[in-house]
This record gives C-alpha cells, structure tokens and sequence, in this order.
C-alpha cells in the first residue's frame, strides 16, 4: 500500500533516493538541492540504504566520482544547482559520451552572477546540449516519480545515457505537499536490479575507459550519442507506460492540460505550469478556449509530438524561465527550439515568447492571464506585436 | 608469499602496460609505471589523468593497458578514483561482487596534481579512500608541449617561462609537493625515482599495503623538456637524487625516514648542466640563479634531515 506523506520536493527525491537504493552518491551542498543529500545522509547514517556516500570536496569532483563509480559498475546518483552544476560542466559532458547512466536531481536554480539562490532555469538550458536526458517536474509528485522512472531510463541497454529530473528550486524543493510515496519493494522492484555489462571491475576481462578518441573514430561515437537519444525517446515512453500501469499514473512526453478544444495555449515547464493550470480553470469559466502544455521530456526533444499537440492552435506563447543571450530575439531556449519544431513540421501559427521568473522573481496568476490574454488578441488578429516579452521587469 | 624483488623474478611476470605504446623513447613515464606496477602482486585497477601516460597509451581503438583503466578528464583522477573504490566497497559489502585484495592507483603528471587536480586529490586522501595517487613529476605540462607547472625548478626554461632576454626562466621554486601531502596525516607518504628501483619498489608495496590513502611522489624526466639524450633518463633522474635536489624519504604513519642518502651531496650544478633547459643558467649574468636553487636545495635537505632525526 502507498501513503501519503507532507513533503517538500528535495524530501521526496530523498525518499526515491532511498527506494532505489544506490550503490554510490556524490554529491556536495549547494542551495537549494542541499537538503536532499542532507536527508539522505541521514538514511546512511542510520543504516537505511546500502549507499557509500561519497562527501566530495567540490562538484567537479561529485561527478568525477560518478563517473568512476558508474564505470565501475555502480547505480550512482548525485544532485546539484546552478553553480553546482556549472562547476561539473566538464565532466557532465564526459559521464554522458562514456555512457554512465548516472542519475542526477537538479533543483534549478538562477546562474551567477549576480549570485542568487532562487530559482530560474539558466542552470539546466546550459547542459541541453551535454548529451544528458532532462525531465521536468511540476511538483514533488513528479520529482519523485521521475526520478523513480530515471533509473530505468538511463540503465536501459537501448539508451546508456545519464538522466537529470529537474524540479524548481524553493518552489518546489522546498515547498510542502502531499505525496504520495509507493512501497519501497514496489519501487525496488520497478528499477530493478543493474546489471552493467562492461564494468572496470570485471577484473578477468580488462576495460580500457577513456581512452583518447581521434578524428577516426571519435564522430562514430557521437553518432552513437545520437542513437542513444533517439532509442531514448521510446523508452522513455516505454517506462512512464509501465510506471502509469503499476501505480496508477498519467505521464507521456508531455501533459496536456485542456489543450484538446483550446485555441490558444501556453507551453511551460515545472512549477509554474502548476499556477497555469488554474489560470486557465478560471478563463474557461469566461468561456474562454484557453489550454496548456507542460513540457516533460525536454531532452530528447519531443519535437514531432510537440507539433501535432499544439497544431490546431491559433496561437502558442511559451513562458521560459531563462535566456539564450544573443539568440533571435534574445528569447528563451524553450521557445526558439519550439518554434523551429513547428515550423519545420508546417505548423504555421503565432508563437509569442514570455521570458518570466529570473532569479527567483514571483510569477503571479494575473500575470501569466495577462499572457493568455495577449495570445487571444494575437488569435484574433493574427499578429504578434513583440515577438519576446519579458514579464514583470522593471 | 610476495614475489621477490630481483629482476629474474620480476621479469617472468607479463607486463602489465604493455609495449607498442607511443610515449617517446627514454620517457620516465613508462619506466616508473611498469616498475610501480611489477611491485604488486595482486589485482589493479588505475585512473589516470590526462597527459602524456594518458594520450600515448590509449588511442582508440587501441590500449597499452592490461589492467582495468580509466582516464576520465585532466584535474580529477584522484576523484575518479575515489567512485570506483567507493563502487567497489558498497558491492562487495552487498555481496553484489567478491571481495579481493584489489589495489587501487592513479596516476598523473605534476600537472594534473601539483596543480589543476591538487584539490581533488587532497579532498580524496582526506575522505580515506584506500588508494594510492602516484604523480610522476617531469617538472612541466610536457603533453601540451612543456609549460612551467608549479613543480617546474626554479630558472628552467620552458614555453611559458623562457628563458628571454630580461627574465631568464622560472622564476619561482617547486612547490614541496610531497610535504603537503605528509601534511594530510595520511598512513604513507613517499618521493622516489626510477633510477632507485628497488627503493621504488619497497615504497610502492608499503604504499597498496598502508591501509589507507597513500601518495608517492615519483621524480620522472622528459628528454624533450629537459633537453638530454633519450638514453640519459636514469642517470639524470639519479643526479637529482644525488645533489639532493629530489631527496628520497618517506613518511610512515608520521615518521619521517630517509631512504637513501649520498654518500657525497652533489652541487646542484652537476644535475643542471646535464639539461638543455637550464644552459642559459651558465651565463655569467644568471650565475646568481645557481646559487639561490643550490641555498633553496640547502635548506630543503637541512630541513628534511631535522625531520627525519638525521640532523
Ligand atoms: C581542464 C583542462 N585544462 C587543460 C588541459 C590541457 N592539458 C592536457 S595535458 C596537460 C598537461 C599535462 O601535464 P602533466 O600533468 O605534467 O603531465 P605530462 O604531460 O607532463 O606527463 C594540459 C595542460 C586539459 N586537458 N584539461
Ligand atoms: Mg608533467
């Protein structure tokens, strides 16, 4: 039998933590991801998970020790934020082209400078191109459950990629909800058991890791990055249709969210798709044919799916929590590749850009109804008036 | 019963890095390497920093390794490490794998550890991983084509500290890498050097037996940055050892012993004439660089002798 427990977000990717049971966590504290590897150190502490808890010096060094651990045959996990995160960068990029299926939670969380503790999504846009599989999450619910459903997904022989679940920072990690928490033997039996087949301590049959990869063979191996990703996309798929089935869930690449009738819709990751979700309760009440789209698989990119969901639309804005400087527009990341994807599928229609929440920055109901309101005036005329607004800046 | 250390034991064994490998003739590199690794008997499993070892050993598809190796990036091979013995440990005690005296090593250059990695390696030696992080110290970032590093000697000439027309060289001394490692308390501690090979041997088999973190300090040369004959390695590598600029000692469980001392303690200026990177030190006008290397070297070996009750 599951229960329900009152938990903020960082407790309940604890608790997953638990569950799944690692062999080996690196990681080091950094708001506001901390009081995950605080409430699991306790778990080791007290002799509740089998992990050896490795307390690093720095994060370079977290998901250096990852990445030996993973080789060495491990089911590793870390977690981190922002800064955090960015002082992994190199190795990032290394756990994903050796193929370790290292599981991280990433509470996002604004890059510096200026230095900041409070969410945004600058930290996570910058590995999109690492090679990392990244979900996101609305609340703890999600966090939780994705994270349940990253194990399965990066230990897949089809895909070997290391998986980031993201959820955001205070908002969600710190946040109190309810969630609900399965049998721990229900969980250790969903991820099952890892069996890696090339480990560095298969001392009978020696591995070379890491070796240097010239302009003969090194292309081959980002090729098959990218064969990795698209096996991705399927499994993904795969596992939320398994994980759906033994407890009783809804998840896909995406949730759609009264999107079906609508006409114009917002596309939004994490927390504040939770806040949309009323919004557009409270339009419909107008009578107002508004619907939302909560991206969840951002990597790989669900582009297809994207297209067809949001193709009857008159008009799509996206809300992003970050920004590509120097990009069309300066706009956010999540729109430009949006737009690229409907565009290149003959998804012709207004798209809209709202750069919202830096730094922690509220995002309030009104503000994001002043955006469907905006898109339903874009419907009418078919005009967009600016092309990238940022929210709520003074 | 341990295998004996005489070379017609030691050479019925199979390499454990092979040949066809393509680190430059007369590198001390791989002569450290085969010696440190002929020394143990049981299994190994290495990390390996980035550098020179690293890119002449493993150029996919191929790989001079017998044992289980892993380089990962340039700074982090005592981190790397310290997850695959955390791995191991958290398995075995699971009873996922068996338990067997596995030792466990990295290496990388004076690069990869004076410098960029110091912070991973203290931070692995402190957490108490038991593995042994040896760095071969060729004085300079010889793969990407001999740029000082903080083991550099003072007054080498190398490509970032040339020896011009106003600055004759490196202007600093060598950071004392090995101290800063005895000052981590850790059960072992050593600097040696290939042309001592038994002393490197015995050092290598007290550093994967000590129990806990151990570091060996491996005075290595590269014949292209040092500038001498490829056959020169050994002889060069002794000179240090003889004019004391690279004392052999170790430092058990906090007890500071000299392994070897000169019979008579060369002038520093018999190593440095033996090296191109040093010839522009003979200049009368640089004279007085000699002189404060040959006072630094002085009070070094004043001071390890106190350390090691030899004073
Ligand atoms: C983060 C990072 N910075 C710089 C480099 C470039 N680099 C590769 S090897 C090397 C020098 C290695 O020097 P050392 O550790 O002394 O080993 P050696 O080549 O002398 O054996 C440098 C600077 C790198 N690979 N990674
Ligand atoms: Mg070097």
């Amino acid at each position: 039998m599951s229960k329900f427990e009152a938990l903020a977000g960082n407790e309940a990717v604890a608790t997953a933590m638990r569950q799944i049971n690692p062999d080996v966590v690196a990681a080091y504290p950094i708001t506001p991801q901390t009081s995950t590897v605080q409430t699991f150190a306790n778990y080791v502490a007290d002799g509740l998970v089998d992990t050896e808890f490795v307390t690093v010096e720095s994060e370079h060094s977290a998901m250096s020790a990852c990445v030996g651990a993973s080789a060495a045959g491990a089911r590793v996990m870390t977690a981190t934020s922002a800064n955090g995160l960015a002082l992994m960068w190199e190795i990032v990029y290394i756990a994903a082209s050796t193929r370790c299926p290292i599981v991280m939670g990433l509470v996002n969380r604004a890059l510096s400078g200026p230095i900041n503790i409070h969410c945004d999504h600058s930290d996570v846009m910058g590995m999109r191109d690492s090679g990392w599989i990244i979900l996101f999450s609305e609340n703890g619910q999600e966090a939780y459950d994705n994270l349940i459903q990253a194990v399965r997904i990066a230990e897949h022989p089809d895909v070997l990629l290391p998986v980031a679940v993201c959820q955001d920072g205070f908002i969600t990690s710190h946040g109190m909800e309810r969630v609900e928490i399965y049998e721990d033997a229900d969980v250790r039996a969903f991820v099952g058991e890892y069996r890696p087949q090339w480990s560095l301590l298969d001392l009978e049959h020696p591995k070379t890791y890491g070796p240097l990869d010239f302009y003969d063979y090194y292309y081959e191996h980002k090729r098959q990055q990218v064969e990795a990703m698209q096996h991705a996309h399927r499994v993904i798929q795969e596992v939320a249709e398994a994980f759906n089935r033994t407890f009783d869930r809804d998840y896909g690449l995406f949730e759609p969210y009264r999107l079906e009738d609508a006409e114009v819709a917002v596309v939004v990751a994490n927390s504040t798709a939770g806040t949309a979700k009323v919004v557009v309760d409270r339009l419909r009440e107008e009578g107002l044919k508004v619907g939302l789209l909560k991206p969840r698989v951002f990597r790989p990119f669900p582009a297809e799916e994207l297209a067809e969901a949001l193709a009857h639309l008159k008009a799509v804005a996206v809300m992003d929590r970050s920004i590509s400087f120097g990009a069309m527009g300066n706009a956010g990341p999540l729109f430009l590749e949006l737009a690229a994807a409907l565009a290149l599928r003959g998804v012709r229609m207004p798209m809209a850009d709202y750069v919202y929440g830096l730094g922690g920055r509220d995002i309030l109901p009104r503000e994001i109804e002043s955006v469907y309101r905006d898109m339903l005036r874009v419907a009418e005329t078919g005009q967009v008036e600016r092309m990238v607004t940022y929210l709520s800046v003074r | 019963m341990a295998t004996k250390l005489l070379p017609k034991e030691l050479a019925k064994r199979p390499d454990r890095l092979s040949p066809g490998h393509r680190l430059c003739a007369g590198c001390g590199a791989s002569i450290i390497v085969r010696q440190m690794l002929a020394a143990i008997d049981e299994p190994v499993v290495l990390s390996n920093a980035t550098g020179c070892l690293e890119v002449a050993t493993t150029i996919y598809p191929y790989t001079a390794w017998r044992v289980p190796w892993i380089h990962n990036a340039f700074e982090n091979a005592a981190s790397t490490i310290s997850g695959v013995e955390a791995a191991y440990r958290s398995m075995v005690r699971q009873g996922k794998i068996p338990e067997q005296d596995v030792k466990f090593i990295a290496f990388g250059g004076d690069g990869g550890t004076y410098d960029i990695g110091l912070q991973a390696l203290s931070g692995a030696v402190e957490r108490g991983h038991q593995f042994l992080y040896v760095c071969y110290d060729n004085g300079a970032y010889m793969n990407t084509g001999i740029q000082r590093s903080s083991a550099t000697p003072l007054g080498a000439h190398t490509t970032t500290s040339p020896a011009g027309k106003v600055i004759p060289g490196k202007q600093q001394f060598r950071k004392d890498l090995t101290a800063i490692m005895a000052a981590h308390g850790i059960p072992y501690v050593a600097q040696a050097a290939p042309s001592q090979w038994r002393d490197l041997m015995k050092k290598t088999r007290k550093a994967v037996n000590c129990g806990g973190p151990a570091f060996m300090n491996v005075l290595s040369s590269c014949n292209r940055g040092w500038r001498h004959g490829t056959d020169e390695t050994v002889e060069i590598t002794q000179l240090a050892v003889d004019t004391c600029y690279w004392p052999l000692y170790e430092v058990e469980e906090g007890v500071w012993r000299l392994t070897y001392k000169p019979r008579e303690k060369l002038p520093v200026e018999e190593w440095l004439k033996r090296q191109g990177r040093f010839r522009h030190l003979f200049r009368p006008e640089n004279r007085h660089l000699i002189d404060r290397l040959q006072e630094e070297v002085d009070r070094r070996w004043e001071r390890l002798l106190r350390l090691c009750g030899e004073a």
